[in-house]
Order: C-alpha cells, then structure tokens, then sequence
C-alpha cells in the first residue's frame, strides 16, 4: 500500500482587498456621520413629511419625555457657562470653578437649580442613574426652565435656534407650558423636531 | 505578520542567472482588517447618519393677539379643529354654534376620510395650483426661489381657509404634530394654535352626549 500524498496548500488568503475595503468603509462612516448625543431619556419623536434639517450649531434644544420631564442642551460650552452663572445669579446661587468644569462637560442637562451643587458633587455614574428622574421645573410658581431659556439667549445672542424635541406619547399639558413660557419671553420662533414620514404613505 | 521568502535555494546559486536575489513580501492583513471592522462595528453603533427633521413653526406674540389677530379672519374662511384625548378629533367651520350639536363634527387623522380629505375639498384651488407650479419647477421652468415665492403667495391668498387649532390638556405631542403636518399636506398656510376655552369643552361634550349636555344647560 502505498501512502496517498495530500498535496500541501497554503491557507493564507490575501487579507490586502478585504483590508481596503474595510478602510474604506471606514472612512465613509467616519466623515457621513454625527455622534448620538447621550440622552438621558429615551425619546420617540412622531413623523412629520417636513424635510427641512436642523442646522447643526447653535441649539437651544429642550428634551421632553413621556412623563412630562424637562430636559435642554445647548452645543457650546462658554454659553452653558455663561447660562449656569446668570441663572445662579438669579437664584441667589454661586458655582466654583470646580463646579462649573463639571457643568460644562453635561451633554444635557435638566437639574432643579437649588439641587444642582449636590448633583454635580455625584460620579458620573451617579449622575447618570438620577438625571432621568429629575428635570427641570416649569410650573407657573417656579418656573426655572424660563430663566434658562432666557438666560440661553442672552448669552448667545440672536443666531441661537430653539428646538422642541418631545415624545409622541407626552400629553399636550406639558407641551403648551412650555410653549406658554417660551411665548412670554417674545421666542415665537423655533422649531419641532420630528423624524421622517413619506407624504404619499397611507399607512400609518 | 509580515514574511520575508528569499528564494536561495538551498545556498546552490546557478551560474548564469541574474546574481539579484528574488525577494517575496508577504504582510498578512489579518489583524489590520480586524481592527477596521471593529472601528467600522463602532461606528455604525455610536453615530445616527440621519439628521433629525424639523417642523418650523410661529407662534403669535403675546401683545399681537390681544389687538389684531382675534377679528382678522372671516368666519367663512376659518375652520377650528379640536384634539382631545384618546386620538379624537373635531371640527367646526365659522363660528361656533352652542344650540345645535350637530354643528361640531367628529373627524379622524386617517388619510383618505379624516381631516385630510376634508381639509383638502375645502383647499383644492390653492393645492391644485401648487400642483401646478410643482410640475412647472420639475421641468424647471421656474427657479426654486420663484416657487418658493409663488408657493407662499398662493397660501396666503385670499379664500384659503384659516384653521384654529385647538388642543385639550389631555391630547398628546403626536396629535398636534400630526395635525400640524396635515397642514403641511393640504397646503394651508393661514393656521394658528389656540387655547382650549371652556366653550369648546362645551361642545364637544355636548356632541358625546348627543345634546343632553345642552338641555341641561337650558333648564
């Protein structure tokens, strides 16, 4: 008997087309797209045929959530610094700069004023797990999210777009509060934020 | 990793063929093409490629209302629509009439019967000029700001209707935007939101109870 000989064959594949391809890809990837900014609710924005886009800078954006929670951001951090200082101003609150460093480095931010030192002594973590059970107040008594939106404007001036960003799901009470606020400070102006729907659709 | 192959030969080097050695680079890309997917993996999860849309909207000033808004459209031309709760949906056209139930209408936001249709037989003469000039912009006879231009002219016209809208506390975010869109669609340009007043309240309460609400109000 005589052995069989297995012809010996290289298992290596050339890696160099797939390796081009991946960059590639990467590269698309890398330039097309936006961060997801943190939220600290989950939102689902009802569908409108409006295809205008949001303009990228200069966001005043108001987060709401199912349950009526007021949350906001705003992209540059000199305004938010600036905000937080006039708004403490108003309150009779002063913030260390130790404070302030932490403040600026929220992605969003929904605290009632006079809680907010104990909450940015909290870890990240912390923050984390407590923020979506917070917001800020908008009742007529004490109405801080009005001082944050006006205090927004002042400190970035007239090109600042407000945006309205609300689940499909949050009663209209919540919603016409804040419009009522932001129309007493003369905002007439801005903008809801809705996720895409084909016009010609039928379905829902 | 990457290989060098140098084809020596065993060290027997042949007499006559060309004394340059023959060198094979082989760089494996196994590990390059596994770090790019995982780059490429994080991506896709950590970034949205879609901006979000938008809806612009005006809302009147405070000062403004009180003086000139209130008189300034003609009852013929103003249809209010009512949300409330649990996706229902009314409207009125011109004033509203307290004695007679009937004059408040239950609509839905299905596109074929609800409010659109409505909206839509009350607003044909300006939709079907848009139409029009869309046709014209497509075979672009006219520039888009032309269009934009003539688009606005045309909803701001004159017979176009006014639609008030009006929200109770307990309709959600989605039925205004959704109601907003539907003026989108029909192309009115004249729309406002309004407050929910007690005389609303009344009629509609006054069509679920099929008029009894009202003769309770008589006696």
């Amino acid at each position: 008997m005589s052995k069989v000989k297995v012809a010996r064959k290289s298992t290596l594949i050339d890696m160099t087309a797939m390796s081009d391809v991946t960059v590639l890809l990467l590269t698309f990837f890398m330039l097309t797209s936006t961060f997801v900014k943190k939220e600290p609710v989950t939102v689902k924005t009802p569908g409108s045929v409006s295809e205008i886009k949001i303009p990228e800078t200069n966001i005043l954006q108001i987060l709401i959530d199912p349950k009526g929670k007021v949350f906001m951001s705003l992209d540059k951090q000199a305004d938010m610094i600036n905000s937080l200082e006039s708004v403490g101003n108003e309150y009779g609150l002063t913030f260390t700069p130790e404070e302030i460093n932490k403040f600026k480095l929220q992605k969003t931010f929904g605290v009632n004023i006079r809680q907010l030192k104990a909450f940015l002594a909290l870890k990240p973590e912390a923050q984390d797990a407590q923020l979506q059970n917070l917001g800020i107040p908008t009742d007529s008594t004490d109405n801080q999210f009005k001082s944050w939106v006006k205090n927004a404007r002042i400190s970035n001036g007239k090109d600042l777009r407000i945006a309205i960003k609300a689940d499909q799901k949050t009663p209209y009470k919540v919603i016409k509060s804040v419009m009522n606020s932001l129309q007493d400070l003369n905002e007439n102006r801005y903008n809801l934020i809705t996720s895409l729907k084909v016009e010609s659709s039928a379905k829902k | 990793m990457a290989e060098l192959q140098t084809n020596d030969g065993g060290g027997k080097k042949k007499k006559g063929g060309s004394k340059q050695k023959k060198i094979h680079v082989h760089v494996d890309f196994t590990p390059m093409v596994d770090m790019n997917m995982l780059l490429i993996t994080f991506f896709m999860l950590c970034t949205s490629l879609s901006k979000p849309q938008t809806m612009e909207i005006v809302m009147p000033t405070n000062k403004e209302t009180e003086v000139k808004n209130k008189s300034a459209v003609k009852a013929s031309e103003a249809i209010t629509v009512i949300l409330t709760g649990g996706d229902s949906i009314f409207y009125y056209e011109g004033k509203p009439n307290f004695k007679d139930y009937k004059s408040l209408k239950t609509t839905s936001y299905d596109p074929t019967t609800g409010l659109r249709e409505f909206l839509l037989k009350r607003n044909t003469i300006a939709v079907a000029k848009i139409k029009e000039l869309k046709q014209k912009k497509l075979d672009l006879k006219i520039s888009e700001a032309d269009y934009n231009k003539q688009v606005s002219e045309i909803k701001g016209g004159d017979g176009t209707p006014t639609v008030i809208i009006k929200a109770d506390d307990a309709a959600t975010y989605k039925n205004l935007v959704d109601v907003l869109d539907e003026m989108a669609i029909c192309r009115i340009g004249k729309y406002v939101i309004d407050k929910y007043t007690p005389g609303d309240k009344f009629l509609v309460k006054n069509l679920v109870t099929k008029g009894t609400y009202q003769s309770n109000f008589a006696n």
